[in-house]
């Protein structure tokens, strides 16, 4: 289990975290939620230990981060896979190359072994036979997928993803997020999603905490979303003007619906 | 704070500590060596050789011109061009030219590593992106580059003659008596020694650079630009204390 302790973050005079306490559930899909420059990017990093936070503390499995030794970070490093918003795959390797990478850097496996493995990753992702292409042969899409694959090619324990569906279409976002939900269960992964899509957080969202401005304002899972009635999820829920008028639509018609029974 | 030399300073000594730490995987790290080795050394070659034969060539005509009409014997001209190209043309020439041809490619491609996060990948995975991304660009260049400045002291000898004989300034047993005179072996030490603390200077200079770089590609422009101008000038400073040290 990930737990985060008051976590402030501040970039010279600019507060980006402002107290953050949550619990990031094992074996679920955790989402971080929220508007651009909400902070989710900021402390997902700090999850990760991209980032330290300028004060607060992050646990995994109730051991403070602070007082792991540099084996210690290698070794909880070594659990975690990680999805980039960019996807950071290394375009002047090959496919296999980028999920093999991993795999050359930590273990001893021959080289039939870890193509064995790399092949397993790839299927797993449907992304059989492509690995001798470079990364800019491939779509947008693909590259999620590949990401995801390099990502748990070492079993990870942890699952990070960074805006796992930014850039694409509302289709193959879909196939990412069930993607990464069926691999979180498959291998008991604790994954932690930071995204602002409200398909992935009513598809996927078994435990979601909501970010504003710094801090949190919501928490529960999808089945709460709709009946919550806390202004700053409706708010972000509702945030595009067709979802608004659609919302003001259904509370028109609700009133309508409530007078009529009235008479 | 960012633009404090001092700070800088501090940061680029500190840093020295997680380039030097146990590899993660000992055959991947000769992989990226012999990687290195094979653009440093090769990719290097052509732009050496055209430049050695002109220095030497230079050296050869300028003081031809300089002592002419004067008692010194024509043969000097060929000790001067191998003196001079030994202790200082060749190690410092050579370097001044890879600052900008390979420091320049280094700062570009780990700060094009930082910015497409593929660094920050590398780190999640548990990698020691300083050791990995650094420690063998160091070790190849240190290994090659006083090959290349080997290779560079002799086309420049070679450079000189073919400047000179051919053009009837001197004929060819005058010269090669210039390059036999007088040969002092700590010369090719002192060589050997800038070459090695400028190819210090220039990897891990520039490979700073693209490591801490902050921003997009005009900072990333920026910092190659950087790599170039800090290196040419830190190896110039250590050539001058080099010079006092090894000949005082």
């Amino acid at each position: 289990m990930i737990r985060i302790e008051n976590i402030k973050k501040s970039f010279g005079d600019v507060e980006v975290l402002k107290g953050i306490d949550f619990e990031f559930e094992p074996g679920k899909t955790n989402l971080i939620i929220g508007r651009s420059g909400a902070g989710k990017t900021v402390l997902l990093k700090i999850l990760v230990g991209l980032l330290k936070p300028t004060s607060g503390n992050v646990f995994y499995d109730e051991v403070n981060t602070d007082k792991f030794s540099k084996k210690d970070i290698r070794k909880i490093r070594m659990e975690m896979g990680m999805l980039f918003q960019g996807n950071a795959l290394f375009d002047s390797m090959t496919i296999e190359e980028n999920i093999r990478f991993p795999l050359d850097m930590f273990t001893k496996n021959t080289m039939k072994e870890k193509t064995k493995i790399v092949n397993k990753c790839l299927e797993r992702v449907s992304l059989k036979g492509i690995n001798k292409k470079f990364p800019s042969e491939i779509s947008g899409g693909m590259q999620k997928r590949v990401g995801i694959a390099r990502s748990i090619v070492l079993k990870p324990k942890y699952l990070f993803c960074d805006e796992p569906n930014s850039g694409l279409d509302p289709k193959t976002a879909i196939t990412i997020d069930e993607l990464i939900s069926d691999i979180t269960d498959e291998y008991n992964i604790t994954t932690v999603i930071n995204t602002h899509d409200m398909n992935s957080v009513m598809e996927i969202g078994e435990n979601i905490c909501l970010l504003q401005k710094g801090k949190l304002v919501w928490k529960g899972n999808k089945d709460e979303v709709i009946d919550s009635e806390n202004e700053n999820l409706t708010d972000f829920i509702f945030a595009s003007p067709f979802l608004q008028k659609l919302k003001n639509r259904a509370l028109g018609y609700k009133a309508k619906m409530g007078d009529q029974n009235k008479i | 704070m960012e633009n404090n030399l001092l700070y800088h300073l501090g940061k680029y000594v500190r840093w020295h500590s997680q380039i030097y730490s146990r590899p993660e995987n000992g055959r991947m790290y000769y992989k990226e060596i012999i990687r290195q080795l094979y653009d440093i050394g090769v990719g290097s070659l052509s732009i050496v050789l055209i430049i050695s034969i002109f220095i030497g060539a230079v050296t050869a005509v300028q003081f031809f011109y300089q002592m002419d009409g004067t008692t010194i014997p024509p043969y000097f001209i060929g000790y001067i061009v191998r003196d001079m190209t030994i202790i200082e043309l060749a190690p410092t020439f050579t370097c001044l030219v890879l600052a900008g041809k390979v420091g320049s490619n280094m700062a570009s491609e780990i700060g094009g590593m930082r910015q497409k996060e593929h660094i920050d990948a590398m780190e999640i995975m548990g990698v020691n992106t300083a050791a990995y991304l650094v420690l063998p660009k160091i070790i190849a260049s240190l290994l090659i580059i006083p090959i290349l400045v080997s290779v560079s002291a002799i086309v420049s000898n070679a450079g000189g003659y073919l400047a000179s004989v051919p053009s009837g300034l001197f004929t060819s047993g005058e010269y090669i008596r210039g390059l036999r005179a007088f040969f002092v072996p700590s010369h090719v030490t002192m060589m050997y020694v800038k070459s090695v603390v400028f190819a210090y200077i220039m990897t891990s200079v520039s490979c700073y650079q693209g490591y801490h770089l902050k921003g997009g590609s005009i900072e990333l422009g920026k910092a190659s630009t950087r790599a170039v101008v800090y290196s040419s000038i830190l190896i110039l400073i250590a050539d001058y204390i080099i010079a006092v040290l090894l000949t005082g």
